[in-house]
């Protein structure tokens, strides 16, 4: 059987459509973080770093909160409700204190940039830098581990089988019984077009990202703005942070997001930070990341499998760029003559 | 007894490097009246408004607003207070619609949501009360720029403004939409408001205000019912001194053609046509002035000529070569030099030294350089005399650009763009927004390098500047040439008004002339 | 004392209370998290400085922070936040390994040479797509950068697991690095190679031609005003493009000396080693001058040797290091900070010469 139709073959699996789903998660929630720092005009560099830090308070806080409601006991002889207790507060701490730790991050350079006005680009990579040691001295502090945290026993957040959708074949194997934070993704979609649009605060943001001189003279407080649209970048880079720590894996492990913050930015880009257009790329960046993980069992150096899903954001950046220089030039072409 | 609304007592203010923008300025006005506040470039007219409007902090006096001393700490507090503010350049977000411009700030909710009708609702009641007519659905970046100014205004009136401070606001209107804005403000005034009316023109402030205040050099220096003085009063207020910005200069000698433009096309990035179809030369020895409103061609033109922008269709050669794919290098090997409208996005580099700005034409030549390195000597040198020659005001010349004045900054350019010798020099603008000083050396000098028998095509929004310094003129209006007007100096400013504005327009025979051929 | 001046001594001030004040809070951290505060702390501070062979490594560690630092000076100046660096730097050091344990009956010196502009050369040949992105279509290029990087370290991975590992070794390393290549140790019994000198050399070498050349001319000008560069009649895009070749080809070169210094083989698989960011370090405190890339790159290696020495005496882990670093950027970046300070200082200023004018009226 030739290459392609092996890869033709993993490809056209439920299994496969349903880890492109699992896989985007992470990278959707990255590049929604992106959108909203973007729509209030700041870059945030730091998504990936936000997006680490997460996961890793998501892993201690949620082992942490179980030992303390077990109290001492070991999950497997204590009392299955006490450790369905124990797990469900588990998985609430972990949520929080994950979401809680991402809006830090990128809180943290939103008072960098708009606070003391460093440059963002700069800020975001000192804060990238910051987190990737930051995140391995807690962990050894917490679990006196560097590389990942299997001392720990943190909890996952739980899988969603729908009903009636579970029993159709294909459909239901592709959709359902995905990890809660893949709906979650999903329905933030939505949301983050809710909150731009819809509201109030969305028309801040945009008027603020677009003209901080006219939010600013009309009374509108930019600086005030743009840490909304932070917090808010933080909270979805939270989110993903408790997606890749909590969900398909029970661990952290050091440097995890392994560049999603920066796939998912470039999603961001890809789709001129619109929630719709941004969602596509993101799903687009998941597929590539998804193929590169399922050609891994292919006869091909498993290093080039990896590269995978960086050369698809390289191709996407260009591809972006033709499309809209082509638009330009037709418009000029019909003028021209 | 007409009552004192806002008084600004003895206002200094520093800003971070060193500037002192106002030194014990005080400023009053009386409620409903509409009062002119004049002044040069950076005669601290902006910064005081700016602190008015609590956009700035001051360092020492006191703003006592209907009696009651104040300190706005941001423009919320200002407009809460009553005070709206029109800024120069619009404080505008292109891609939201009038509606949501008006109520930004201040939007309509409904169930926690933004409610978009009743921000129409809200926008068309005013436009209807204080008879400005806006489309309240339009987006702003499809508005002409006389609706855009109507917009701001809406802005400040539905936030309750009592006292309106418009910056320059006729600066880019046509005469039109000036007299219509007049008929507006005059009826704000009858509705009670009280208006500020900053402008550079005479007639404008003779036309519309009751009083008047003068700043120089971020003193205040004079205060005046308008009635009482004339326009020659308020100039010498202004400067010092009688200003007659006369240049001495003989009849120019138009030799062979320099700059040949035929059938220029230009197309913006949105399709649209922004110069449609122009033809003129530019001869040897003389000053072709281009007139007309901002926005009709002009500043397209000059960087195509330079190439800075790239044109669909036409051509354009100097001295023969045509400049078809030429680089901006090889166009400047030419001799074309450009003075650019924006100095501070094109005409320097302001955080570098004045020395690297004064080389950036020429670093890469023979004469400054030895072997792979910088002959510091010769470049020192040059930079030196060229300080001293073009009388640039600075420390030394390792200073940074940015911490020199506009007019200064504007010296740098020139010094640079002056003294390589040019066949042609496209001046855009080159006077706009600098001092008096600047302005009369600047053109003094442009009409010394039409006597050494360089082509100028000077490119300008300032009437007096155009008629002043040109030796033929010709007047540009929505991307065409209105009219070709071979004597300057028998025009009036009444004529080149009404080409300006499109009320009259020359044959297409009378235009080709400025084509020489 | 004119407001230029205060602003010059005002970055220096304000350059060293960064330094000091992330050093500050990092004691803090170390007392916090330590059992025994005082002597991490005084292993720490004095550490590095204790031994001959300390000293030794710091240099040795500065080493490869000089490359990586003068190539993001360059970038910098330039505007071009291209992090390609760390890329470059990996993928001239694996290449140069690669080329250098295949050809080791080679004379020393034409093979040294040659291994090295294999490196220079492969740390540009990798900066191309960056550089291509940005100029031809305007991708950012701190993204697609930091992209590249991941693939370099792919394909970094695969060449050295594929072709050049040493299977006999027992570890994840390359065949050894051929003796005669090898860079001299410059003192008896210390491990100081003469890396440091091509690296202080490149630092002047770069000095000179960001300053002192119409090359680097066009460079500060991309960097000071792009506009103002493209009217003026400088291609910004060749300059934006040959920049961050260069950038690329210096860590590239970095790459190499770092093998041929300090290793007896290539080691780094499966993750970056982390120059390229350093280098953003040594960039940001050494305000783009090359010249003095060589302090802020001792800073950078004596925290480090000192967080090394530290993580063996106490039990803090070296990885707070890349905290400290951070927060450095962080403060010098900051506009704001201290910047009352500085507004006091100069209106100060100002009035006085107000005052002193109107005096002598």
């Amino acid at each position: 059987m030739s290459l392609l139709s092996q890869i033709f073959d993993l490809l056209l699996t439920p299994a496969f459509a349903a880890s492109v789903l699992r896989i985007t998660t992470p990278i959707l929630f990255a590049a929604l973080g992106g959108l909203m720092a973007r729509r209030c005009g700041i870059m945030n560099l730091a998504l990936e770093g936000s997006m680490l830090t997460a996961s890793l308070f998501a892993v201690i806080a949620s082992a942490f909160a179980k030992k303390a409601v077990l109290g001492g006991v070991s999950a497997a002889q204590a009392d299955p409700a006490l450790v369905s207790k124990a797990t469900t507060v588990g998985i609430i701490a972990g949520f929080i204190v994950g979401t809680l730790a991402g809006i830090a991050i990128c809180m943290f350079l939103a008072y960098m940039a708009v606070g003391l006005r460093a440059d963002a680009y700069l800020a975001g990579l000192a804060i990238n830098t910051m987190a990737t040691g930051g995140t391995v001295f807690i962990l050894y502090m917490a679990a006196g581990e560097k590389g990942i945290s299997s001392s720990l026993d943190s909890c996952s957040m739980p899988f969603i089988n729908i009903p009636g959708l579970k029993d159709i074949p294909v459909l239901g194997e592709i959709f359902s019984g995905q990890n809660l934070m893949t709906y979650f993704a999903w329905i933030c979609v939505a949301v983050v077009y809710f909150i731009i649009f819809k509201t109030a605060t969305g028309l801040r943001i945009r008027a603020v990202g677009e003209n901080p001189n006219a939010a600013e003279s009309v009374g509108v407080n930019v600086k005030k703005v743009q840490y909304q649209a932070m917090a808010l970048s933080g909270l979805f880079c939270g989110f993903g942070g408790v997606s890749l720590s909590m969900s398909y894996v029970q661990f952290f492990s050091r440097g995890m997001t392994a560049g999603k913050g920066f796939i998912g930015m470039s999603a961001m880009n890809l789709g001129n930070a619109s929630p719709v257009g941004t969602a596509i790329a993101a799903f687009l960046f998941g597929f590539f990341d998804a193929m590169g993980n399922v050609m891994q069992s292919l006869a091909i150096p498993v290093q080039f499998v990896q590269a995978i899903p960086y050369v698809a954001t390289l191709v996407g950046l260009v591809v972006f760029a033709i499309a809209s220089d082509n638009k330009v030039k037709k418009l000029k072409a019909k003028q021209g003559k | 007894m007409p009552e004192e609304i806002l008084l600004m007592d003895k206002i200094t203010k520093v800003y971070p490097n060193g500037f002192v923008a106002n030194k014990d300025v005080t400023f009053s006005i009386n409620k409903g009246e509409i009062h002119a506040l004049m002044g040069e470039n950076g005669a601290g007219k902006s910064t005081l408004m700016k602190i008015l409007f609590g956009i700035e902090p001051f360092e020492e006096g006191r703003i006592v607003l209907k009696g009651k001393e104040v300190r706005f700490n941001g423009p919320l507090d200002a407009i809460a207070n009553g005070v709206g503010m029109v800024h120069q350049h619009f404080m505008l977000v292109p891609s939201l619609t009038v509606a949501e411009n008006v109520v930004l700030g201040m939007e309509p909710k409904k169930g926690g949501m933004f409610d978009f009708e009743e921000a129409v609702r809200l926008t068309e009641e005013a436009c209807n009360k204080y008879n400005l007519k806006v489309d309240a659905r339009a987006k702003v970046e499809d508005l002409p720029v006389g609706f855009k100014q109507k917009v701001e205004i809406v802005k400040a009136l539905v936030r309750g403004a009592e006292i309106l401070i418009l910056d320059e606001p006729t600066a880019v209107l046509t005469p039109q939409e000036t007299a219509e804005l007049f008929v507006e403000l005059k009826h704000l005034k009858e509705q009670g408001h009280t208006i500020v009316f900053i402008s550079h023109k005479l007639h404008e402030i003779k036309e519309l205000c009751d009083r008047i205040t003068i700043l120089r050099l971020g003193k205040s220096v004079g205060k005046a019912n308008i009635a009482d003085v004339t326009e020659a009063d308020i100039s010498r207020m202004m400067v010092g001194r009688d200003v007659v910005l006369k240049v001495e200069k003989t009849p120019a000698k138009p030799q062979e053609t320099v700059l040949k433009v035929r059938d220029l096309r230009i197309v913006a990035d949105t399709g649209k046509p922004i110069v449609n179809d122009i033809s003129f030369s530019v001869r040897k020895g003389e000053i072709l002035g281009m007139a007309g409103v901002e926005g009709n061609g002009q500043s397209q033109i000059s960087e195509a000529i330079t190439g800075l922008l790239s044109y669909q269709q036409g051509s354009i050669s100097v001295n023969g070569v045509d400049l078809k794919g030429k680089k901006i290098r090889e166009i400047r090997e030419l001799g074309v030099s450009h003075v650019s409208e924006d100095r501070n996005t094109y005409g320097a580099a302001l955080v570098s030294s004045v020395k690297d700005n004064i080389l950036s034409d020429r670093y890469y030549k023979k004469e400054y350089n030895k072997g792979l390195l910088f002959d510091d000597k010769k470049i020192n040198e040059m930079t030196d005399d060229l300080i001293k020659e073009f009388l640039i005001k600075c420390d030394d010349r390792d200073d940074q650009v940015k911490m020199l004045s506009g007019g200064n900054v504007q010296k740098v350019v020139v010094a640079r763009e002056f003294s390589n010798k040019p066949a042609l020099v496209i001046a855009n603008q080159p006077t706009r927004g600098i001092d008096v000083g600047a302005t009369e050396f600047i053109r003094k000098r442009l009409v010394e390098l039409r006597d050494e028998g360089t082509a100028v095509l000077l490119i300008s929004a300032d009437l007096n500047e155009v008629l002043e310094l040109s030796d033929s003129l010709i007047v540009m209006n929505e991307g065409k040439i209105a009219a070709y007007l071979p004597d300057a100096s028998v025009i009036t400013d009444m004529i080149l008004g009404e080409y300006m504005l499109g009320v009259k327009t020359q044959t297409p025979e009378e235009i080709a002339r400025v084509a020489y051929d | 004392m004119t407001s230029k001046q205060i602003e010059r001594r005002f970055e220096i001030f304000k350059t060293v209370v960064a330094v000091l004040l992330a050093l500050g809070l990092a004691l803090v951290v170390i007392s916090f998290v330590s059992e025994s505060p005082a002597e991490a702390i005084v292993a720490f501070m004095t550490g590095p400085f204790q031994r001959a062979s300390r000293i030794s490594n710091i240099i040795e560690v500065m080493t490869p922070l000089m490359f990586t630092g003068v190539a993001i000076c360059i970038l910098y100046q330039a505007n071009q936040f291209s992090m390609i660096g760390e890329g470059a730097f990996l993928i001239g050091a694996n290449l140069c390994t690669w080329f250098a344990v295949t050809h080791e009956n080679w004379a020393g010196l034409p093979l040294m040479l040659t291994v090295m502009v294999i490196a220079i050369v492969a740390g540009v040949t990798v900066s191309i797509v960056p550089a291509v992105l940005k100029v031809k279509f305007r991708a950012n290029e701190v993204v697609s950068s930091i992209m590249m990087n991941y693939v370099i370290l792919k394909i970094s991975d695969y060449l050295f697991y594929y072709h050049f590992r040493d299977v006999a070794s027992g570890q994840q390393a390359s065949f050894p690095i051929p003796a005669q290549i090898k860079l001299p140790k410059l003192i008896p019994g210390l491990r100081l190679h003469a890396g440091i000198i091509i690296g202080l050399v490149l630092a002047v070498l770069a000095y000179f031609f960001i300053y002192r050349t119409k090359w680097g001319y066009e460079i500060r000008m991309v960097g000071a005003n792009q506009n103002f560069a493209k009217y003026s009649g400088i291609s910004v895009l060749s300059v934006a493009l040959s920049t961050q070749l260069i950038g690329g080809g210096i860590a590239g070169l970095g790459g190499a000396v770092e093998i041929l210094g300090r290793y007896d083989r290539f080691i780094w698989f499966g993750t970056q080693p982390g120059f390229g960011f350093d280098g953003v370090l040594v960039g940001v405190l050494a305000k783009n001058n090359p010249l003095l890339v060589p302090v802020a790159a001792f800073l950078l290696a004596y925290m480090r040797t000192g967080a090394d020495v530290m993580n063996r005496v106490s039990d803090v882990p070296i990885e707070f290091v890349d905290v400290v670093q951070g927060l450095i950027i962080l403060f010098v970046a900051a506009e704001m900070f201290l910047a009352k300070y500085k507004h006091k200082l100069i209106v100060n200023n100002a009035k006085k010469q107000l005052e002193a004018k109107e005096a002598a009226k």
